[in-house]
C-alpha cells in the first residue's frame, strides 16, 4: 500500500500531444476515480502509471520511489482491463497464480494466498474452471483475483464495468466498492460513466482533452462544479446553463428577469452563464427565475422531469411525480439563489 | 486454329455451358415438372425448391465422384488384380510383394522423416518470422518476400535448388551456390568454428530441447501433484516419450559423429547423391516453400490474440519469452495445428521435388514416386496401385484431423 503521485506529467504520439500536465496527489488506500468522455486522455494516464505507455516528460511516484524507468512488474501495480484479458487458454487457478510464478514465495503460501482470494472474491468453486466456461460477472471477478493475488501497492482498473450489462455493473460496482474498504489498498479507477465516478470514488479526476477539469470529493464536484464542462458532465440530466449578462451586481436572464447571487470574482466580460440543476428548478409562481411552454413530459416516478422552451432555449426542470403540468401549459420555475451557479461566459469557469 | 481462338472459343463455350446448364434446367424444373400454376401451385414451388439446390451441385457432385471417388475404388480393384495373369483377382499378393520389396520400405522410411521434418520446420520458421516481421516498419516487405516462394511451382523450386547443389570438376568455377560456399573452407579455424562447434551447438540445444519436452510429457508420473490425464492422453505421452527418447540417443550419437568425421575439405561434393543428409537437401525445397504459407497463417493468427491479455501479462511480470510462449502461441494452438496438418498432408504427397531432383535414387525415394515409378515406368499397375492406398490410408485420418481442427477453428 503506497501514495502515488504524478507530477506534471505529458504525453506525446509524435507531434501531437494528449496529455498536457497531469499533476494529482493520492494519499495511501484513497479511491479515486479519473472520469471523462472518451479521448480526454484517461486511460492514457492509466497506462502511463502501469507502465505501459512511456512518458513523454514529468514524474510518477508510487510510495515515494521514482518508477518512470521501472518496468510495469516492477512497480508493485497491478491492473484490470476493460476485456478482463483472462488467459483463455488456462484455468481460473493458473490464471491467478499467473502474476505469483515470478514471486520467490513457497509453493504452499502461493496456494493459501490463490485460495484466500477466491475465497474473498467467492469463487472457490470455479477455481478448475476455463474461462470458456464462465459469466461476464465471474470473469471480472476472475481478473480482480488476478490483480488481488500479487497485493500490489495501487490497484488500476480500466473500465472494467463497461462490458458487463447495467444489473451486473451495479452489483460489480459495490462490489469493487466492499473490496476496498475490505482490502484497503490505493486504486485508481478509469471510467467513462459519471454515475460510477460518483457512487464509488472517494475523489473524482474530471478529464478533458488532456487537462484536469477538477479534482474533488462527488459532493463537491456536484455542488461546487469549477467550470461548465465539469457542471454539465457530473449529473444526469445535465445543469441547465442559462446565458445571461451582468448589470452592476445583477445578472439579467435572457427574457428579462433578474437575480441576485454573490460572486467570488467579477467575470472577464459582461456575459455569464447561469446553472441551475434540474432538481433544483422547481415550478414556482411567487418568485420565479424563468418561464417556458412545457414540450415534454418524463415520469420518473417520485418526479417527472418537465422539457420547457423559454427564451433561453430548451431547458429541464423538475415538477411532483403526482401532479404535473400538462404539455402546453405555460410554467414558471424558480430556484432558490444558493443553487444558481455563476459562470463566465468566455472561459467558463466558476464565479460562485 | 489459332490456339488464341482455340482458348477464346473454350471459354465462351465452357462459361457459356455452365450459364446454359443452370438456365435450362431451372426452366424445364419450373416450367414443365412442377409448374408453379394449376392446381397443385403451392405444393409444386415447395418442391421445386427441393429439388433445386441438388441441381446446382449436380455438375460438382458428378465430376468429383468421376475424379475422385471413382479412381479410389478403381485404385482399390486393381491393387488387388495382377496384369500379367490376365487381370486376375489376386487378393494381398501385391501387397505382400510390396512389403518384401527394400525399396518400399525406404520410401516409407523417407516419408516418415519428411513428415517429422518439413511440418516442424516450415511450422516453426512460419512462426518465428510472423512474430519477429509483426512489429517492425519493413515488416511487411521482408513477409511478401518470404511468402513468394508459394508462387513457385515445385518442380521450378526443384530447378532453382538443382542449381544451389550443382557440381563442376575441382578445377572448374562451381556455378552451385553450396559447393562455391564449401570451398572456402579449408580446414582453418573457421572451418572448425562453422563445420564442428556450431553443428556441435546446434545439435546439443536440439537434444536438450527434445529431452526438456519429454521430461515435461513424462513428469505427470514422477511427481505428485500432476495428474497424467485420461487414458489416450497416457498413450499419447508414452509415445512421446518414447520418441523423444529416441532423439536424444540419435542427437548424442551424431554429436559423436560431428566430431569424429573427416571432412573432405577442398573437393566439390555432388551433395544430392550422399545417403540420408541428400533427403534434408530435399527437404529445404518444400520448406522453403511452405515457410512462406505458415508465415502467412500464424501472422493472422498473432494479430488476433487480444491486446490486452498481452498486456496482462506484461503486468504479470512475463518477458518475451514467457509472453511468447506461454501467452501468445497457447492462444495460437489451434491455428498451428491446422498448418502443421496441412503442411503434413502436402508432405505425405510429395512427388515433384523428388521425382525433378533425384528421382529417388541416392536413397531418396519417397512413397508417392514410388507409386509413379511401379505403376508407369514398371507398368506394375497392381503394386503401383497399392502403393497408392498405402498412401491414401496414411493421409486419410490426418485430412479428417485437419477438417475437425479447421472447422472448430472457424467456429
Amino acid at each position: 500500500m503506497a501514495n502515488l503521485a504524478l507530477r506534471s506529467l505529458t504525453k506525446s504520439y509524435g507531434s501531437t500531444e494528449v496529455l498536457h500536465g497531469i499533476s494529482l496527489d493520492v494519499s495511501d488506500g484513497e479511491f479515486v476515480v479519473f472520469v471523462g468522455p472518451s479521448g480526454c486522455g484517461k486511460s492514457t494516464t492509466l497506462r502511463l502509471i502501469a507502465g505501459l505507455e512511456e512518458t513523454t516528460s514529468g514524474i510518477i511516484e508510487i510510495g515515494d520511489r521514482e518508477v518512470n524507468n521501472l518496468e510495469p512488474k516492477e512497480r508493485d501495480i497491478a491492473m484490470v482491463f476493460q476485456n478482463y484479458a483472462i488467459y483463455p487458454h488456462m484455468s481460473v487457478k493458473k490464471n491467478i497464480a499467473f502474476g505469483l510464478r515470478s514471486s520467490k514465495m513457497p509453493k504452499a503460501d502461493k496456494e493459501k494466498r490463490i485460495q484466500e482470494v477466491a475465497g474473498i472474491l467467492d469463487m472457490t468453486e470455479l477455481l478448475d474452471r476455463k474461462p470458456s466456461q464462465l459469466s461476464g460477472g465471474q470473469r471480472q471477478r476472475v481478473a480482480i483475483g488476478r490483480a488481488m493475488v500479487r497485493d500490489p501497492a495501487v490497484f488500476l482498473f480500466d473500465e472494467p464495468l463497461s462490458n458487463l450489462d447495467a444489473q451486473l455493473r451495479t452489483q460489480m460496482r459495490l462490489e469493487i466498492k466492499r473490496l476496498h474498504q475490505r482490502v484497503g489498498s490505493t486504486i485508481i479507477f478509469v471510467t467513462h460513466d459519471q454515475v460510477e465516478a460518483m457512487t464509488m470514488a472517494d475523489r473524482i479526476v474530471i478529464m478533458k482533452d488532456g487537462h484536469i477539469q477538477q479534482v474533488g470529493t462527488p459532493s463537491e464536484v456536484y455542488h461546487k462544479p469549477a467550470n461548465t464542462f465539469v457542471a454539465r458532465f457530473i449529473g444526469a440530466p445535465s445543469m441547465n446553463l442559462l446565458p445571461a449578462s451582468m448589470s452592476g451586481e445583477m445578472i439579467c436572464l435572457t427574457g428579462g428577469r433578474q437575480v441576485e447571487v454573490t460572486l467570488k470574482e467579477l467575470p472577464s466580460g459582461k456575459d455569464v452563464l447561469v446553472g441551475v440543476r434540474p432538481d433544483d428548478l422547481l415550478p414556482d409562481d411567487v418568485n420565479p427565475v424563468i418561464s417556458g411552454k412545457v414540450t415534454v413530459l418524463e415520469p420518473l416516478g417520485p418526479e417527472t422531469l418537465i422539457y420547457v422552451e423559454t427564451a433561453s432555449g430548451e431547458i429541464i426542470a423538475e415538477a411532483d411525480g403526482r401532479s404535473p403540468p400538462r404539455v402546453g401549459d405555460t410554467v414558471n420555475l424558480g430556484a432558490g439563489p444558493e443553487h444558481l451557479h455563476v459562470f463566465d461566459a468566455k472561459t467558463g469557469e466558476a464565479l460562485t | 486454329m489459332n490456339p488464341a481462338l482455340l482458348g477464346l472459343v473454350t471459354i465462351i463455350v465452357g462459361v457459356g455451358g455452365c450459364l446454359g446448364y443452370f438456365y435450362f434446367s431451372n426452366l424445364i424444373l419450373d416450367k414443365f415438372i412442377f409448374p408453379a400454376k394449376g392446381p397443385n401451385a403451392g405444393v409444386n414451388i415447395n418442391r421445386a425448391n427441393q429439388v433445386r439446390p441438388w441441381l446446382f451441385l449436380f455438375p460438382a457432385i458428378f465430376a468429383l465422384g468421376l475424379y475422385l471417388a471413382y479412381p479410389v475404388f478403381e485404385t482399390l480393384r486393381l491393387s488387388m488384380t495382377d496384369r500379367t495373369q490376365n487381370d486376375a483377382f489376386v487378393g494381398l499378393a501385391n501387397y505382400q510383394q510390396m512389403f518384401g520389396e527394400s525399396k518400399f520400405w525406404e520410401a516409407m522410411r523417407n516419408n516418415m522423416l519428411w513428415l517429422i521434418v518439413v511440418p516442424a520446420a516450415s511450422t516453426a520458421f512460419g512462426l518465428l518470422v510472423a512474430q519477429l516481421t509483426d512489429r517492425i516498419s519493413w515488416g511487411a516487405a521482408a513477409k511478401s518476400l518470404i511468402f513468394m516462394p508459394m508462387a513457385i511451382s515445385f518442380v521450378g523450386a526443384s530447378v532453382i535448388f538443382k542449381l544451389i547443389y550443382d557440381t563442376r570438376p575441382e578445377d572448374q568455377n562451381q556455378i552451385g551456390v553450396l559447393n562455391a560456399i564449401w570451398l572456402q573452407f579449408e580446414g582453418g579455424a573457421g572451418s572448425v568454428i562453422f563445420l564442428k562447434v556450431l553443428p556441435l551447438i546446434m545439435v546439443l540445444a536440439f537434444g536438450v530441447i527434445v529431452a526438456y519436452v519429454g521430461y515435461l510429457l513424462i513428469k505427470p508420473f514422477i511427481t505428485a501433484d500432476e495428474k497424467p490425464g485420461g487414458l489416450g492422453i497416457i498413450a499419447v505421452r508414452i509415445i512421446g516419450i518414447a520418441v523423444a527418447a529416441w532423439l536424444v540417443i540419435t542427437s548424442i550419437g551424431s554429436l559423436f559423429g560431428i566430431v569424429a568425421t573427416d571432412l573432405p575439405y577442398g573437393e566439390p561434393q555432388t551433395w544430392l547423391t550422399i545417403p540420408f543428409y541428400n533427403n534434408f537437401f530435399l527437404m529445404v525445397v518444400l520448406i522453403w516453400i511452405q515457410t512462406g504459407f505458415a508465415m502467412v497463417i500464424l501472422s493472422a493468427a498473432l494479430r488476433g490474440i487480444p491486446e490486452e491479455t498481452i498486456e496482462a501479462a506484461v503486468i504479470d511480470g512475463a518477458n518475451p519469452f514467457q509472453i511468447f510462449f506461454k501467452i501468445k502461441v497457447p492462444q495460437i494452438m489451434p491455428t498451428i495445428v491446422v498448418v502443421w496438418t496441412t503442411i503434413t498432408l502436402t508432405v505425405l504427397k510429395v512427388f515433384d521435388i523428388v521425382f525433378a531432383m533425384t528421382n529417388g535414387q541416392w536413397e531418396t525415394q519417397v512413397l508417392a514416386n514410388y507409386m509413379f515409378d511401379k505403376l508407369f515406368r514398371a507398368n506394375d499397375w497392381g503394386v503401383g496401385s497399392a502403393s497408392a492406398i498405402i498412401i491414401m490410408l496414411l493421409v486419410s485420418p490426418i485430412l479428417v484431423w485437419n477438417v475437425y481442427n479447421a472447422r472448430k477453428e472457424m467456429r
